[in-house]
């Protein structure tokens, strides 16, 4: 029996191992899937958004460590709301000066969105130095969760599951309950149409990329939780990120969560047999094999045009 | 009437830009620069292979390929691939444990040389990899990606993340490519020593007249029914498949195209700098390529070779002077040639530099009404007002 | 049906549906085209007409049913092999290339050179530009051959559409909505148009313009919802309680 239970405790923590990997997809994608799949905007910057959200996050909590150190168990909060903010109205500045500019030119928006990602890393760097920084975890996100004595659960990860829970939630509010939403979504599809119909579209476009940039902050903030930050912490994940919302079918939120899923699942299943790295060319190999075969993603409806 | 000469050089406009340029690369660098700095400019010279091909299928295509480092890599590795067999002969390496072999194959404790690298101990085999691996590989991917009508955006996109694969991949096979380091310590070509300054100014000619050679088919290509095809299908591309054309066809011989120039461009790399690493492959190598051909102007294939010349020159100084200002520097290119000069330094010279030379001579002779009325931006796809598509309306008139 | 005293039809429809999600955009439909016939689908909007036309030419894909062109099978065909077999579309809005020349753009439908190494080795010869003179004449073109299409006027560049395909020779000729936005003589010349490049090959056409219809339609078809509602002589069609119906009560 002793092995059996063991064997279950290798399971879980190997389940919840996909899982980690999973929430950290998806809380990358998200911004992304609003501003790729709503609006259709190659935003290759994505990754710096998040990368402001991670500093501002271990900026909060060097201030508070340094003038209200009772308070330090609590900054994270404060730190999720600043980040939201901060990415967004960074993503708001973006949208005015350069993206709204481009709306006909996709290709173009991809190569500007990349000259604005090297401009804000090299703005990291000469802000906060070229040196990985990590922000000072409360007590009460170190540690691990122990069930029964063979699993071993960390905290943190367990944290950002959370934290990845309620974005969903709260993007899927936002998008399909709220009225805001339903002006995306109608702009999404008949842009002439919305604006004969008094939404003013530029507005929504703005307020869309702001908060697709927010989203990147939130998830920012939460990646400092399991990880340093660096000038080029977001930009590595760009391609992967762009895969996740590509291959879920980009308009469809569902389509993201399912696709971070099966591909953070693929990973980690692969990890348990090859080395990290083709465990990751494994992946993106499949990835893209299937977008070949399946090019408007895995789920997307047959429209008439 | 020469109007096959004339899809080559592009009339008598187009002629005189690659005249000029010709001139530049063979004549003026040569002469003017240490065999240092000739060196350097012929390293700049093998990204304007790229640049070029981005030319063809992105300017005219409309295809932006994200991942031509990957084909650029290839062309590279193939032709390293065969010098570090001939740098690694049994009595240079007998301190090995296993002579022979290439050193990093060593050092991962590999102790036979592995079936994919047997056929570059053969110079002819390696040049032909240089072109066709590279160009087999675009077939594979244009065949899958344009057959089945992947958008445009998602062409870019899943470039990009095959230029990732392949940086990953090398990195990660440590034992059969030499990891992160690349295949490096590279030292004769059939015996002929190319790290002299000797060998590197003939280098440099052979790389310039193969770039000028690749410009030449780049013509002829965008002056033949295809180049017009091309444009046709950027704009309107359901009209071009329901006048008879297999679209995809014709995208997949440009990508094609454009790897096998890229590809030339990696080899001639390698022979002039010595080396060849998983850093010309990824993510931003090639997106940086793409911004030569850009600053360029994506519609002009020599504006192509002073886009990788200039940018390349400027990253030299920024780097050794203001390492710190190179990034913002990159990052405000990309936004301003997108925003400000989407026909990058060749828009420029229409609108501006000719229009100035006409003045000068312009009481001697009259401006051709067709090219004094090009609008500055967008110049129209006949191409009558660009550097070196030939103009249509010349091949017109020939009956 | 009636199909044993006619001749074997060009194009033969028959059971093709289409659904897109569910919605059953064509519905079960028949449909014979002989040959010298200038047919004529109308309907209200959202009829199916422009999706017949996207089957026919291979841009949908059909759900299921078939579509026989001269004893060949379109459903399964590419697009442009649909095109080599005979078939020629004019879209809705003029597709042209603008920054072309009329003479390139009607040399770009060219029936050769249409492979990759064809086109990179395509001559202008002299027969080209006899063809191209020839259709440019046919279209009233002639006086513009070399001025730049985006140049034309509205009517002249839905002409120069129908140059283009007229360049392919096709058997079948479809055209989608061909005299939107055009003026009361431009319709005019228009008919007159049709009534000539009819002769040797069947015509299919779309169109609103009533008028228009009279003046060129052997036969009329009445789409609704995906089916045919009515099909016959403008007269019987016009009087068809159902037809009037459908257009009146929608």
């Amino acid at each position: 029996m002793e092995w059996l239970s063991e064997f279950g405790a290798i399971a879980a923590m190997q389940g919840f191992n996909g899982l980690s990997v999973f929430c950290v997809l998806l809380l990358m994608a998200l911004g992304l899937a609003i501003i790729f799949g709503q609006m259709g905007v190659i935003n290759m910057a994505h990754g710096e958004f998040l990368t402001v959200g991670a500093y501002t996050t271990y900026l909060v909590s060097v201030l508070t460590l340094k003038y209200l150190p009772e308070l330090q168990p609590y900054y994270f909060f404060v730190a999720i709301v600043l980040s939201f903010v901060i990415a967004g109205a960074l993503g708001w500045l973006a949208e005015w000066a350069l993206i709204s500019k481009l709306y006909h030119r996709p290709l173009d928006t991809l190569l500007a969105t990349w000259g604005l990602s090297l401009v804000m890393q090299q703005a990291f760097r000469s802000i906060f130095g070229a040196r990985e920084v990590s922000a000072s975890m409360p007590d009460w996100l170190m540690g691990s969760f122990n069930p029964t004595d063979a699993i071993d659960i960390p905290r943190n990860g367990l944290f950002v599951m959370a934290v990845t829970l309620l974005l969903t939630a709260a993007i899927f509010f936002l998008l399909y309950r709220s009225r805001w939403g339903l002006q995306v979504r109608a702009t999404v599809q008949n842009r002439v149409m919305s604006r004969a119909v008094g939404i003013n579209t530029k507005k929504v476009d703005r307020m869309t990329f702001a908060l697709g940039c927010g989203v990147a902050g939130v998830a920012g903030a939460a990646f400092t939780t399991i990880g340093s930050t660096g000038p080029t912490s977001g930009s590595l994940y760009i391609v992967d990120t762009f895969l996740v919302v590509v291959f879920g079918g980009a308009a469809s939120l569902f389509g993201t969560i399912a696709s971070a899923f099966s591909i953070a699942q693929t990973q980690s299943i692969a990890e348990f047999f090859i080395s990290g790295s083709m465990a990751k060319v494994l992946t993106l190999s499949a990835v893209i094999l299937i977008l070949m075969l399946r090019p408007q993603g895995l789920f997307s409806i047959k429209v008439r045009k | 009437m020469n109007s096959t000469l004339d899809k080559f050089f592009g009339g008598k406009q187009g002629g005189i830009g690659l005249l000029v340029l010709a001139a530049l690369i063979l004549v003026v660098f040569p002469l003017a620069l240490d065999s240092f700095r000739l060196n350097m400019v012929g390293k700049y010279l093998t990204y304007a292979f790229v640049a070029v091909g981005l030319v063809l299928c992105w300017g005219y295509g409309g295809i932006l390929s994200l991942g031509q480092g990957i084909f650029f890599g290839l062309g590279g590795y193939c032709m390293a691939m065969f010098l570090k067999l001939e740098a690694s002969d049994p009595e240079s390496t007998k301190i090995q444990s296993t002579p022979g072999i290439p050193d990093f194959m060593d050092w991962n404790q590999i102790t036979e040389l592995p079936l994919f690298w047997q056929p570059f101990q053969s110079f002819g085999f390696t040049l032909l990899a240089v072109v066709a691996v590279p160009a087999i590989l675009a077939l594979v991917i244009g065949m899958a990606m344009f057959k089945r009508r992947v958008g445009d955006v998602y062409f870019s996109i899943v470039t990009q993340a095959i230029a990732a694969i392949l940086t990953i991949l090398i990195i990660g096979q440590q034992g059969l490519t030499g990891g992160v380091n690349g295949i490096t310590d590279l030292k004769t070509l059939l015996g002929w020593d190319i790290r002299t300054d000797e060998a590197k100014i003939i280098l440099y000619f052979v790389n310039a007249a193969l770039l000028l050679g690749c410009i030449l088919i780049g013509r002829f290509i965008l002056a033949s029914k295809l180049g017009r095809l091309l444009m046709a299908m950027r704009d309107k591309e359901e009209r071009v498949r329901f006048s008879g054309y297999d679209v995809a066809s014709f995208k997949i011989f440009v990508f094609c195209v454009a790897a096998s120039f890229s590809a030339i461009g990696g080899a001639m790399f390698t022979l002039q700098v010595g080396f060849m690493s998983p850093s010309f492959v990824g993510i931003v190598p090639s997106i940086e390529m793409v911004i030569f051909a850009a600053v360029g102007g994506r519609m002009s294939l020599l504006g192509a070779v002073y886009g990788a010349l200039l940018v390349n020159y400027g990253k030299t100084v920024f780097s050794e002077s203001f390492p710190e200002l190179w990034l913002y520097f990159m990052g405000g290119l990309f936004i301003a040639v997108v925003m400000y000069f989407p026909n990058g330094l060749a828009g420029l010279w229409h609108s501006h530099a000719s229009k100035w030379l006409a003045r000068l001579r312009l009481p001697s002779r009259r401006q051709p009404p067709a090219a004094a009325a090009q609008p500055a931006e967008q110049p129209p796809a006949s191409g009558a007002g660009t550097i070196d598509a030939v103009p249509a309306k010349q091949l017109e008139s020939t009956p | 049906m009636t199909g044993f005293q006619m001749p074997k039809p060009v194009l033969a429809i028959e059971g093709l549906t289409v659904s897109f999600d569910g919605f059953k955009a064509v519905d079960d439909l028949n449909l014979y085209l002989d040959r010298n016939e200038v047919r004529v689908v109308i309907g209200p909007n959202g009829a199916g007409k422009t999706t017949v036309l996207d089957l026919i030419c291979g841009k949908t894909r059909a759900t299921s049913g078939s579509i026989q062109f001269d004893g060949r099978e379109l459903t399964k065909m590419k697009e442009f092999d649909i095109v080599r077999a005979g078939v020629g579309r004019k879209f809705q809005n003029p597709s042209i290339y603008e920054n072309l020349s009329v003479f390139e753009n009607l040399e770009m439908s060219y029936p050769a050179g249409r492979k990759v190494f064809g086109a990179l080795f395509f001559k202008r010869s002299a027969e080209v530009i006899a063809r191209v003179e020839e259709v440019a004449a046919e279209i009233g073109l002639a006086g513009q051959l070399h001025s730049e299409a985006g140049l034309l006027s509205h009517g002249q560049k839905q002409w120069l559409e129908i140059g283009m395909l007229l360049m392919q020779d096709p058997e079948l000729l479809m055209l989608d909505e061909p005299v939107a936005g055009m003026s009361v003589s431009e319709r005019a010349q228009t008919a007159e148009l049709l009534k000539r490049i009819s002769q040797g090959r069947s015509v299919l056409v779309i169109e609103h313009d009533m008028e228009f219809v009279k003046s060129i339609a052997h036969k009329v078809t009445v789409l609704h919802q995906g089916k045919v509602l009515a099909e016959g002589s403008m007269d019987a069609v016009q009087n068809n309680p159902k037809v009037i119906e459908v257009y009146l009560g929608h």
